[in-house]
Protein backbone atom coordinates (compact mmCIF):
# COMPACT_ATOMS: atom_id res chain seq x y z
CA UNK A 1 0.00 0.00 0.00
CA UNK A 2 1.52 3.32 -1.04
CA UNK A 3 0.33 6.85 -0.44
CA UNK A 4 0.58 9.38 -3.17
CA UNK A 5 -0.36 13.05 -3.43
CA UNK A 6 -1.85 14.07 -6.74
CA UNK A 7 -1.53 17.78 -7.55
CA UNK A 8 -4.64 19.02 -9.26
CA UNK A 9 -4.69 22.84 -9.01
CA UNK A 10 -8.04 22.95 -10.68
CA UNK A 11 -10.86 25.45 -10.27
CA UNK A 12 -13.83 23.74 -8.69
CA UNK A 13 -16.21 25.64 -10.96
CA UNK A 14 -14.02 24.99 -13.99
CA UNK A 15 -16.89 23.59 -16.01
CA UNK A 16 -19.05 26.65 -15.34
CA UNK A 17 -16.13 29.02 -15.96
CA UNK A 18 -15.36 27.40 -19.33
CA UNK A 19 -18.99 27.56 -20.39
CA UNK A 20 -19.16 31.19 -19.27
CA UNK A 21 -16.07 32.04 -21.30
CA UNK A 22 -17.71 30.50 -24.36
CA UNK A 23 -20.88 32.50 -23.73
CA UNK A 24 -18.91 35.71 -23.30
CA UNK A 25 -17.27 35.16 -26.69
CA UNK A 26 -20.66 34.50 -28.27
CA UNK A 27 -22.11 37.67 -26.72
CA UNK A 28 -19.15 39.77 -27.80
CA UNK A 29 -19.19 38.55 -31.38
CA UNK A 30 -22.98 39.04 -31.55
CA UNK A 31 -22.52 42.59 -30.26
CA UNK A 32 -25.02 42.19 -27.43
CA UNK A 33 -24.33 43.73 -24.02
CA UNK A 34 -25.19 41.24 -21.28
CA UNK A 35 -25.96 42.29 -17.71
CA UNK A 36 -26.40 39.98 -14.74
CA UNK A 37 -28.73 41.47 -12.10
CA UNK A 38 -28.27 40.20 -8.56
CA UNK A 39 -29.96 41.08 -5.28
CA UNK A 40 -31.94 39.69 -2.36
CA UNK A 41 -35.46 38.47 -3.02
CA UNK A 42 -37.83 41.45 -2.86
CA UNK A 43 -35.38 44.17 -3.87
CA UNK A 44 -37.44 44.89 -6.95
CA UNK A 45 -35.26 43.42 -9.68
CA UNK A 46 -38.27 42.54 -11.77
CA UNK A 47 -39.94 45.96 -11.42
CA UNK A 48 -36.63 47.66 -12.22
CA UNK A 49 -36.12 45.42 -15.23
CA UNK A 50 -39.71 45.92 -16.44
CA UNK A 51 -39.14 49.64 -16.43
CA UNK A 52 -35.71 49.32 -18.06
CA UNK A 53 -37.06 47.09 -20.86
CA UNK A 54 -40.01 49.39 -21.48
CA UNK A 55 -37.83 52.51 -21.58
CA UNK A 56 -35.21 50.86 -23.83
CA UNK A 57 -37.83 49.63 -26.28
CA UNK A 58 -39.42 53.08 -26.35
CA UNK A 59 -36.03 54.49 -27.36
CA UNK A 60 -35.77 52.01 -30.20
CA UNK A 61 -33.27 49.66 -28.56
CA UNK A 62 -33.60 45.91 -28.88
CA UNK A 63 -33.57 44.26 -25.46
CA UNK A 64 -34.42 40.81 -24.12
CA UNK A 65 -34.36 39.12 -20.73
CA UNK A 66 -33.77 35.77 -19.10
CA UNK A 67 -35.25 35.53 -15.65
CA UNK A 68 -34.29 32.99 -13.00
CA UNK A 69 -36.54 31.74 -10.23
CA UNK A 70 -36.86 28.50 -8.35
CA UNK A 71 -40.42 28.02 -9.57
CA UNK A 72 -43.20 29.78 -11.56
CA UNK A 73 -43.07 31.86 -14.71
CA UNK A 74 -44.72 34.87 -13.05
CA UNK A 75 -41.72 37.13 -13.60
CA UNK A 76 -41.34 36.17 -17.25
CA UNK A 77 -45.00 36.98 -17.83
CA UNK A 78 -44.63 40.34 -16.08
CA UNK A 79 -41.54 41.22 -18.09
CA UNK A 80 -43.00 40.04 -21.40
CA UNK A 81 -45.73 42.67 -21.04
CA UNK A 82 -43.01 45.20 -21.91
CA UNK A 83 -42.98 43.71 -25.42
CA UNK A 84 -39.43 42.37 -25.10
CA UNK A 85 -38.59 38.70 -25.71
CA UNK A 86 -38.38 37.02 -22.30
CA UNK A 87 -37.63 33.51 -21.14
CA UNK A 88 -38.03 32.04 -17.70
CA UNK A 89 -35.38 29.77 -16.19
CA UNK A 90 -36.75 27.60 -13.40
CA UNK A 91 -33.93 26.24 -11.29
CA UNK A 92 -36.19 23.91 -9.23
CA UNK A 93 -34.43 24.46 -5.95
CA UNK A 94 -31.01 25.63 -7.08
CA UNK A 95 -30.25 28.97 -5.44
CA UNK A 96 -28.40 30.61 -8.34
CA UNK A 97 -28.13 30.57 -12.13
CA UNK A 98 -25.29 28.71 -13.84
CA UNK A 99 -23.78 29.27 -17.27
CA UNK A 100 -25.25 26.00 -18.53
CA UNK A 101 -28.81 27.13 -17.72
CA UNK A 102 -28.22 30.40 -19.56
CA UNK A 103 -26.80 28.61 -22.61
CA UNK A 104 -29.75 26.22 -22.71
CA UNK A 105 -32.30 29.03 -22.62
CA UNK A 106 -30.64 30.98 -25.41
CA UNK A 107 -31.39 28.28 -27.97
CA UNK A 108 -33.11 29.67 -31.02
CA UNK A 109 -32.53 33.32 -30.09
CA UNK A 110 -30.83 35.58 -32.60
CA UNK A 111 -28.31 37.29 -30.31
CA UNK A 112 -27.01 39.49 -33.11
CA UNK A 113 -30.49 41.00 -33.33
CA UNK A 114 -30.23 42.28 -29.74
CA UNK A 115 -28.56 45.32 -28.21
CA UNK A 116 -29.07 44.28 -24.59
CA UNK A 117 -29.69 41.01 -22.80
CA UNK A 118 -30.55 41.14 -19.11
CA UNK A 119 -30.21 38.10 -16.91
CA UNK A 120 -32.24 38.44 -13.72
CA UNK A 121 -30.59 36.05 -11.29
CA UNK A 122 -32.36 34.12 -8.54
CA UNK A 123 -32.93 36.42 -5.55
CA UNK A 124 -29.94 35.58 -3.36
CA UNK A 125 -27.03 37.67 -2.14
CA UNK A 126 -24.60 34.82 -1.61
CA UNK A 127 -24.44 32.05 -4.17
CA UNK A 128 -24.81 33.92 -7.49
CA UNK A 129 -21.50 35.68 -6.85
CA UNK A 130 -19.56 32.45 -7.51
CA UNK A 131 -21.10 31.73 -10.90
CA UNK A 132 -19.94 33.57 -13.97
CA UNK A 133 -22.71 33.68 -16.58
CA UNK A 134 -20.59 35.23 -19.31
CA UNK A 135 -22.01 38.67 -18.57
CA UNK A 136 -20.15 41.86 -19.40
CA UNK A 137 -21.49 43.68 -16.38
CA UNK A 138 -22.69 42.49 -13.01
CA UNK A 139 -25.18 44.78 -11.30
CA UNK A 140 -25.97 44.51 -7.59
CA UNK A 141 -29.30 45.96 -6.48
CA UNK A 142 -30.27 47.16 -3.03
CA UNK A 143 -33.65 48.61 -2.06
CA UNK A 144 -34.31 51.36 0.46
CA UNK A 145 -36.49 48.90 2.39
CA UNK A 146 -33.43 46.78 3.19
CA UNK A 147 -30.75 47.78 5.68
CA UNK A 148 -28.13 50.32 4.61
CA UNK A 149 -25.51 47.92 5.94
CA UNK A 150 -26.39 45.12 3.54
CA UNK A 151 -23.25 45.68 1.44
CA UNK A 152 -21.18 45.19 4.61
CA UNK A 153 -23.05 41.99 5.43
CA UNK A 154 -22.65 40.57 1.91
CA UNK A 155 -19.25 41.88 0.81
CA UNK A 156 -18.63 38.99 -1.58
CA UNK A 157 -21.46 39.96 -3.85
CA UNK A 158 -21.09 43.72 -3.68
CA UNK A 159 -17.36 43.46 -4.24
CA UNK A 160 -17.90 41.44 -7.41
CA UNK A 161 -20.35 43.98 -8.87
CA UNK A 162 -19.50 46.47 -11.62
CA UNK A 163 -22.39 48.79 -10.83
CA UNK A 164 -24.91 49.18 -8.02
CA UNK A 165 -28.55 50.23 -8.21
CA UNK A 166 -30.54 51.49 -5.26
CA UNK A 167 -34.22 50.75 -5.93
CA UNK A 168 -37.54 52.04 -4.56
CA UNK A 169 -36.19 55.51 -3.71
CA UNK A 170 -39.80 56.75 -3.75
CA UNK A 171 -40.05 54.91 -0.40
CA UNK A 172 -36.86 56.42 1.06
CA UNK A 173 -38.75 58.86 3.29
CA UNK A 174 -41.20 56.45 4.96
CA UNK A 175 -38.37 53.92 5.38
CA UNK A 176 -36.08 56.55 6.92
CA UNK A 177 -33.45 55.37 4.48
CA UNK A 178 -30.03 56.77 5.33
CA UNK A 179 -28.74 57.53 1.84
CA UNK A 180 -25.28 58.69 2.93
CA UNK A 181 -24.70 55.54 4.97
CA UNK A 182 -25.81 53.30 2.11
CA UNK A 183 -23.50 55.02 -0.39
CA UNK A 184 -20.63 54.92 2.08
CA UNK A 185 -21.14 51.20 2.70
CA UNK A 186 -21.37 50.32 -0.99
CA UNK A 187 -18.17 52.23 -1.66
CA UNK A 188 -16.37 50.72 1.33
CA UNK A 189 -16.87 47.31 -0.27
CA UNK A 190 -16.40 48.36 -3.88
CA UNK A 191 -14.43 51.59 -4.15
CA UNK A 192 -15.16 53.62 -7.26
CA UNK A 193 -18.36 51.77 -8.22
CA UNK A 194 -21.11 53.66 -10.13
CA UNK A 195 -24.28 53.86 -8.06
CA UNK A 196 -27.72 54.63 -9.51
CA UNK A 197 -30.59 55.76 -7.31
CA UNK A 198 -33.82 54.74 -8.97
CA UNK A 199 -37.54 54.26 -8.68
CA UNK A 200 -39.27 51.97 -11.16
CA UNK A 201 -42.54 53.51 -10.01
CA UNK A 202 -41.80 57.20 -10.58
CA UNK A 203 -39.02 56.76 -13.14
CA UNK A 204 -36.53 58.68 -10.99
CA UNK A 205 -32.92 57.95 -11.90
CA UNK A 206 -33.88 55.92 -14.97
CA UNK A 207 -32.53 58.44 -17.48
CA UNK A 208 -29.08 58.28 -15.90
CA UNK A 209 -29.23 54.46 -15.85
CA UNK A 210 -30.22 54.26 -19.52
CA UNK A 211 -27.44 56.68 -20.41
CA UNK A 212 -25.01 54.39 -18.57
CA UNK A 213 -26.29 51.38 -20.54
CA UNK A 214 -25.65 53.26 -23.75
CA UNK A 215 -22.12 54.15 -22.65
CA UNK A 216 -21.47 50.53 -21.70
CA UNK A 217 -22.54 49.32 -25.11
CA UNK A 218 -20.18 51.73 -26.81
CA UNK A 219 -17.36 50.76 -24.46
CA UNK A 220 -17.88 47.02 -24.96
CA UNK A 221 -18.34 47.28 -28.70
CA UNK A 222 -14.99 49.03 -28.85
CA UNK A 223 -13.14 46.48 -26.74
CA UNK B 1 -26.38 27.20 0.13
CA UNK B 2 -24.70 26.19 -3.08
CA UNK B 3 -22.14 24.12 -1.20
CA UNK B 4 -23.71 20.86 -2.38
CA UNK B 5 -23.20 21.87 -6.03
CA UNK B 6 -19.62 22.84 -5.20
CA UNK B 7 -18.93 19.58 -3.43
CA UNK B 8 -20.44 17.63 -6.34
CA UNK B 9 -18.04 19.44 -8.69
CA UNK B 10 -15.15 18.48 -6.40
CA UNK B 11 -16.20 14.84 -6.48
CA UNK B 12 -16.44 15.00 -10.29
CA UNK B 13 -12.98 16.58 -10.77
CA UNK B 14 -11.27 14.19 -8.39
CA UNK B 15 -13.05 11.15 -9.84
CA UNK B 16 -12.01 12.22 -13.33
CA UNK B 17 -8.34 12.56 -12.33
CA UNK B 18 -8.53 9.32 -10.42
CA UNK B 19 -9.36 7.29 -13.52
CA UNK B 20 -5.67 6.62 -14.22
CA UNK B 21 -5.01 5.30 -10.71
CA UNK B 22 -6.87 2.02 -10.86
CA UNK B 23 -8.14 0.75 -7.58
CA UNK B 24 -6.90 3.76 -5.64
CA UNK B 25 -8.83 5.09 -2.69
CA UNK B 26 -8.89 8.80 -1.86
CA UNK B 27 -7.93 9.58 1.71
CA UNK B 28 -7.77 13.37 1.65
CA UNK B 29 -8.80 16.27 -0.59
CA UNK B 30 -7.22 19.70 -0.13
CA UNK B 31 -8.99 22.87 -1.19
CA UNK B 32 -7.85 26.46 -1.48
CA UNK B 33 -10.76 28.79 -0.79
CA UNK B 34 -10.55 32.57 -0.89
CA UNK B 35 -12.20 34.53 1.91
CA UNK B 36 -14.42 36.13 -0.75
CA UNK B 37 -15.41 32.88 -2.43
CA UNK B 38 -18.84 32.84 -0.78
CA UNK B 39 -18.60 29.36 0.63
CA UNK B 40 -18.90 28.27 4.23
CA UNK B 41 -16.51 25.60 5.42
CA UNK B 42 -19.02 23.97 7.79
CA UNK B 43 -21.51 23.57 4.94
CA UNK B 44 -18.80 22.20 2.69
CA UNK B 45 -17.86 19.62 5.32
CA UNK B 46 -21.48 18.67 5.87
CA UNK B 47 -22.22 18.28 2.16
CA UNK B 48 -18.93 16.48 1.54
CA UNK B 49 -20.01 13.52 3.63
CA UNK B 50 -23.22 13.21 1.62
CA UNK B 51 -21.77 13.82 -1.83
CA UNK B 52 -18.89 11.36 -1.44
CA UNK B 53 -21.08 8.45 -0.33
CA UNK B 54 -20.69 5.51 -2.66
CA UNK B 55 -17.78 7.14 -4.54
CA UNK B 56 -14.00 6.53 -4.38
CA UNK B 57 -13.89 9.57 -2.10
CA UNK B 58 -16.09 8.05 0.58
CA UNK B 59 -14.57 8.40 4.02
CA UNK B 60 -11.89 10.84 2.89
CA UNK B 61 -11.00 13.96 4.79
CA UNK B 62 -11.67 17.41 3.36
CA UNK B 63 -9.00 19.97 4.26
CA UNK B 64 -9.93 23.57 3.55
CA UNK B 65 -7.28 26.26 3.45
CA UNK B 66 -8.83 29.72 3.65
CA UNK B 67 -6.86 32.37 1.77
CA UNK B 68 -7.03 35.97 2.97
CA UNK B 69 -7.97 38.80 0.62
CA UNK B 70 -4.82 40.40 -0.84
CA UNK B 71 -5.18 43.70 -2.67
CA UNK B 72 -2.88 45.81 -4.76
CA UNK B 73 -2.93 49.51 -3.98
CA UNK B 74 -2.74 51.79 -6.99
CA UNK B 75 -1.86 54.74 -4.75
CA UNK B 76 1.17 53.38 -2.88
CA UNK B 77 1.97 50.39 -5.08
CA UNK B 78 2.05 47.91 -2.22
CA UNK B 79 0.26 44.57 -1.94
CA UNK B 80 -1.32 43.66 1.35
CA UNK B 81 -4.00 41.80 3.22
CA UNK B 82 -7.13 43.85 3.93
CA UNK B 83 -7.92 44.20 7.60
CA UNK B 84 -11.61 43.44 7.29
CA UNK B 85 -14.05 42.35 4.63
CA UNK B 86 -16.08 45.44 5.48
CA UNK B 87 -13.45 47.84 4.26
CA UNK B 88 -11.56 47.50 1.01
CA UNK B 89 -8.77 49.89 1.79
CA UNK B 90 -5.01 49.61 1.60
CA UNK B 91 -3.52 48.25 4.86
CA UNK B 92 -0.46 50.46 4.31
CA UNK B 93 -1.79 53.86 3.26
CA UNK B 94 -5.54 53.59 3.80
CA UNK B 95 -6.58 54.44 0.23
CA UNK B 96 -9.63 52.60 -1.16
CA UNK B 97 -8.60 49.63 -3.29
CA UNK B 98 -10.43 47.62 -5.93
CA UNK B 99 -7.58 45.58 -7.40
CA UNK B 100 -7.89 42.10 -5.91
CA UNK B 101 -4.87 39.82 -6.12
CA UNK B 102 -6.19 36.98 -3.97
CA UNK B 103 -9.42 36.05 -2.23
CA UNK B 104 -11.78 34.59 -4.83
CA UNK B 105 -10.03 31.22 -5.26
CA UNK B 106 -12.12 28.10 -5.22
CA UNK B 107 -9.93 25.22 -6.24
CA UNK B 108 -8.87 21.69 -5.52
CA UNK B 109 -5.17 21.94 -4.78
CA UNK B 110 -4.42 18.23 -4.50
CA UNK B 111 -5.71 14.95 -3.22
CA UNK B 112 -4.09 12.06 -1.46
CA UNK B 113 -4.62 8.48 -2.51
CA UNK B 114 -3.76 5.08 -1.21
CA UNK B 115 -2.83 2.75 -3.99
CA UNK B 116 -3.28 -0.97 -3.74
CA UNK B 117 -1.45 -3.68 -5.66
CA UNK B 118 -2.31 -2.17 -9.03
CA UNK B 119 -0.24 0.88 -9.84
CA UNK B 120 -0.99 3.77 -12.15
CA UNK B 121 -1.77 2.42 -15.60
CA UNK B 122 1.08 2.69 -18.05
CA UNK B 123 3.47 4.24 -15.56
CA UNK B 124 6.56 2.73 -13.98
CA UNK B 125 6.17 1.86 -10.33
CA UNK B 126 7.92 4.40 -8.13
CA UNK B 127 8.87 3.26 -4.66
Amino acid sequence: MTTRIVELRQGILKKNDELARGLRQRFTSAGVLVLNLVSSPGTGKTAFLERTLRDLLARGSRAAALVGDLETDNDARRLAASGAPVRQINTHGICHLEAEMVAKHLEGWDLAGLDYLFIENVGNLVCPSSYDLGEAVRVALLSVTEGEDKPLKYPTLFNSADAAVITKIDLAGPCEFDREAALKNIRAIRPGIRVFETSAKTGAGMAEWLEYLKELRVRHAGS
Amino acid sequence: MHELSIVSSIVDSVTESLAVYHGARVTEVRLRVGALAAVVEDSLQFCYGIATEGTSLEGSKLVVQILPVIVHCAACGADGEIESLQSFSCPHCGEPVSDLRQGRELEVESFEIEEGEIEKAGEAVTP
